[in-house]
């Protein structure tokens, strides 16, 4: 038995000689945590309490439907306060882009362009944290940070800055529940996929627009499209596919005129740089003919087995386990291809499953879920997201800002480090004693301040610590007796960072 | 029997027996290092060692070629075939006291053109074959003599790279601005109510531990006289050439430092990646620079230090229609230090005519990448063939090609 194996029995060793209440449906404190755990950012009172009432079953089909759960009120304020979030792609271009005329500007001027662009990615990362902390929508945000991963663009490329959180709100959250064909097609058109992977420059070698930038072929997009968002790396394509299909891509691009005039859709198809051949594309023909080919070869890649194996295996090293069970990949798979690629039928069979309601303590927090996790788990409004990105990037993973297409790992391997173990629990100190609760950088933007009142505390700056014994009430029996224990014997002053900071903690 | 089993066998019977391998360091000698810095995202190797001799290089790359040494910003020359890109001019004296080498068309076995699965390869040391559990350089760790330090090995940044996963616990160091600052976990009474929660034979309590101790010995590092007197009341600098700085002080502090990698992002350059400035120009620069400054860091240290630069594979020899590359196959490695035997071009160079291609697109791959990593395994850091069996496993045998790449 391997030392992380004995780690995980101890813990459900644990889990299970804790005194359990057991609720109307028959649930456990530990199957109510753990469904709160992996089905978003962790538990708060308030999420306890509803599970408990309306039982587990009901809690997930509700959250398979977010649409009809209401947002709090003073969430929907909260985002309504950052601007650039209600702007399309061509008013951000336009508004925050590189200016008519600007290769003759000042570098001041356009540093200073450069600059108040900046506000895009704040604003998009402070509606990221206010709903993972906020939205009971968890299941939902849970989803947005697993299909923004595989779907993954970096805000520090070019335009990408520009159109990050235009691309996750539009391309990505009203889709992850929905089917899988519809989120591959809007992440295919928006302008940020397009810029990232260079498809937007690709063109037909010789069609009558295909010059100067725009004068060949560029076969990125067509790669990462197989290997990372349908088939996988062992799907079974070719180097003639990959051409193939950068070839059926031709043409797929921007409408700079939109873009400049701040108005109408950034993306568009050009018949002008277009290869329209008739084509042979993993052994299926495609007619001849413009953007319909694009549609077609993703009609193909969304409906092959490869892309259904590959999305299961996904979804179950995410929600489940490092090593996904190969029985529960293999039904989830048939459950892909039987609904035609239906998220929410996929999700409801995982989570009702025998291998994710036995999979208690199995995973390792990313350092994303980690700091959310906390941030929930102590139930105080923060002053301001910035001090959290912070730790995230100390931890190593900066939001939105992965470089490679392939996006953030979700395993223990990829996350327990040595470094990161110093990270997290120095982390937890500061959480814990109220001080990064409280804090408010010196140059944070206006709208990401909340109103001192909202705080509910005289002076929102004296760090007020985090109530250890709430915290140990909230957590249960996913704290194990030792660490309790332990817990008990440590000095007041220092219990709530050590519950934050523990190893049974940093699992879920 | 196979040779290599016989190799696994005898190793692991003169560990049994409690014998070190043979030819290890001396206590009383210079620590050997091995710094692996890794290019995370193919770098385009024929704009780095550039092959001006060979007019397929400029008929494959219209726009993007470095032009001929002697031309305005042309290549350096380094001899009469090859040059390098001008933005690692910083690099030029290194080649000129002989102590940078190269090695072109050099790569993976496997054919993967996935950045991940080569990355992987390159990193568990076993191409083809994904499922080894742990890193090569872990495995070397494991090989090499002496007592354990917590600063043994070290990776820079926020998360421990495949590379060094694996046995031997690894420490992993964000060396950015004023890493020695510091933080709330120092403190003695916050520290030891922590160790009690990880005192445990868990991961994450060994993981915990690693760091702890690693994190003491970095903060005794940092905050020497020495070290105080190098930051001089500056303000902390960012990039490349700082984490360099940085580092190379960290190594010169500690003497139980060994093996040292870092991961550099953003080479993959599929479009508008410039010729002797733009995209490419500008991250060479920024690394360039930071290698000279180890070089320059390190001061004695460096005759006991060899530099490995690697990725995980090549570019397409022909620019695509964007003023970019794609993936390829075969790439340029290189080696520097002070017992490197520089100053020359190694490898067999396939040419880039077309029927010399691999795939008839890419650059061929005519070393293993494993060979010239296990010349510097053996002749640098002395260990022999028994403990190269199990750091490179199923390696083909070099025959003894790049045995002539360190000085014994």
């Amino acid at each position: 038995m391997s030392a992380a194996t004995r780690r995980f029995a101890a813990y459900c060793v644990v889990a299970c000689l804790a005194p359990l209440a057991v609720h109307a449906d028959g649930a456990s404190d530990m199957q109510v945590l753990h469904i709160l755990n992996r089905i978003g950012f962790g538990p708060t009172a308030e999420a306890i309490a509803h599970v408990r009432a309306i039982g587990i079953d009901r809690y997930i089909d509700e959250q398979l439907d977010p649409d009809r759960i209401a947002e709090p009120a003073a969430l929907t304020a909260r985002l309504a306060s950052l601007a650039t979030q209600k702007l399309d792609e061509s008013q951000l271009f336009a508004q925050y882009g590189p200016q008519p005329g600007e290769m003759s500007a000042s570098q001041e001027t356009i540093d200073a362009r450069i600059k108040r662009s900046d506000a895009i990615l704040q604003e998009a990362r402070a509606a990221r944290v206010y709903r993972a902390l906020y939205s009971p929508r968890q299941l939902q945000e849970a989803l947005v940070d697993f299909w923004f991963n595989h779907f993954n663009v970096y805000a520090y490329n070019g335009f990408d800055g520009l159109w990050i959180g235009n691309y996750e709100n539009e391309a990505i959250r009203p889709h992850v529940l929905g089917r899988f064909r519809d989120l591959l097609v809007a992440t295919a058109q928006h302008p940020a996929m397009q810029y990232y992977l260079d498809n937007q420059v690709s063109s037909a070698p010789g069609s009558p627009n295909a010059r100067g930038m725009f004068a060949g072929l560029n076969e990125n997009y067509a790669r990462e499209l197989m290997e990372l968002h349908t088939l996988g790396v062992d799907g079974g394509y070719t180097q003639d596919d990959v051409t193939t299909l950068a070839r059926i891509f031709t043409g797929w691009g921007f409408d700079y005129g939109h873009m400049e005039a701040g108005s109408g859709s950034a993306f568009a198809f050009d018949a002008s740089r277009h290869d329209s051949s008739e084509k042979t594309f993993l052994g299926q023909r495609i007619p001849a003919g413009g953007e319909a080919q694009g549609i077609a070869a993703l009609d193909i890649l969304a409906q092959s087995p490869a892309t259904a194996h590959h999305i299961a295996f996904e979804l179950t090293q995410y929600f489940v386990a490092d090593r996904p069970p190969p029985a529960l990949v293999d039904r989830l798979a048939a459950r892909f291809i039987e609904s035609g690629g239906d998220i929410a039928a996929v999700m409801k069979m995982l989570l009702s499953s025998a291998e994710f309601r036995d999979s208690i303590g199995a995973k390792y927090k990313t350092p994303y879920q980690y700091v959310l996790s906390a941030l929930r788990a102590a139930n105080r409004e923060i002053r301001s997201p910035t001090p959290f990105l912070g730790a995230m990037a100390e931890m190593g993973m900066p939001l939105y800002l992965c470089v490679t297409p392939d996006g953030y790992k979700n395993t223990e391997a990829a996350w327990l480090s040595p470094g990161a173990t110093t990270a997290r629990t120095n982390f937890a100190v500061l959480v814990g004693s109220g001080a990064l609760l409280a804090y408010l950088p010196p140059d944070e933007a206006p709208t990401l301040v909340l109103a001192a009142a909202s705080t509910g505390a005289p002076d929102p700056a004296r760090p007020v610590a985090v109530d250890a014994a709430a915290l140990e009430r909230l957590l249960g029996p996913t704290l194990g007796d030792r660490t309790r224990a332990t817990i008990a014997q440590s000095p007041p002053p220092l219990r709530a960072a050590l519950t934050l900071g523990s190893p049974d903690f940093m699992r879920k | 029997m196979q040779r290599r089993d016989f190799l696994a066998m005898a190793g692991g019977a003169a560990l049994a027996a409690g014998l070190g391998p043979m030819g290890a360091a001396r206590a009383d000698e210079a620590p050997k290092r091995l710094v692996v810095v890794m290019l995370r995202g193919a770098v385009d190797g024929l704009n780095v060692v550039v092959p001006h001799g060979e007019s397929a290089y400029y008929a494959a790359r219209p726009t993007i070629a470095i032009q001929k040494p002697g031309t305005d910003n042309g290549a350096l020359a380094l001899d009469g075939h090859f040059g390098l890109h001008p933005a690692l001019a910083p690099l030029m004296p290194l080649w000129e006291v002989k102590q940078l080498a190269f090695i072109h068309a050099a790569g993976s076995p496997d054919p993967s053109r996935s950045h991940f699965d080569a990355q992987l390869f390159i990193e568990n040391g076993t191409p083809g074959r994904s499922t080894t559990p742990d890193g090569w350089m872990n495995r070397l760790l494991a090989a090499l003599p002496g007592p354990r330090s917590p600063t043994e090995a070290l990776a820079v940044g926020p998360v421990l790279p495949y590379i060094l996963r694996g046995g031997v616990p690894v420490a992993n160091l964000p060396l950015g601005a004023k890493p020695g600052q510091p933080m709330a976990i120092d403190r003695p009474e916050i520290a030891s109510a922590f160790d009690k929660l990880y005192d445990g034979n868990d991961p994450q309590s060994e993981a915990y531990r690693q760091g702890r101790a690693a994190r003491t010995q970095l903060v005794a590092d940092m905050s020497s006289e020495e070290q105080k007197m190098a930051d001089n009341g500056a303000p902390p600098a960012e990039g490349y050439p700082a984490i360099a700085r940085r580092l190379a002080q960290l190594v010169t502090q500690d003497r139980h430092m060994r093996l040292v990698f870092a991961g550099v992002g953003g080479w993959d350059t599929h479009a508008r990646q410039g010729a002797h400035q733009g995209q490419l120009a500008n991250r060479l620069t920024a690394l360039g620079g930071g290698l000279a400054q180890l070089a320059a860091g390190l001061g004695s240290a460096w005759n006991d230090t060899v530099v490995v630069v690697i990725s995980e594979f090549g570019r397409t020899v022909h620019e695509n229609g964007n003023g970019g590359t794609d993936h390829g196959h075969g790439n340029v490695i290189w080696v520097m230090g002070g017992p490197v035997r520089g100053g020359k071009i190694y490898g067999d160079w396939p040419g880039l005519a077309d029927a010399q291609l691999y795939q008839g697109r890419d650059l061929a791959v005519t070393t293993d990448f494993r060979h010239p990593l296990a010349a510097v395994v053996e002749r640098h850091l002395r260990l022999d063939d028994a403990a190269l069996a199990k750091i490179f496993p199923a390696m083909p045998s070099a025959h003894g090609r790049f045995a002539d790449i360190l000085s014994a």
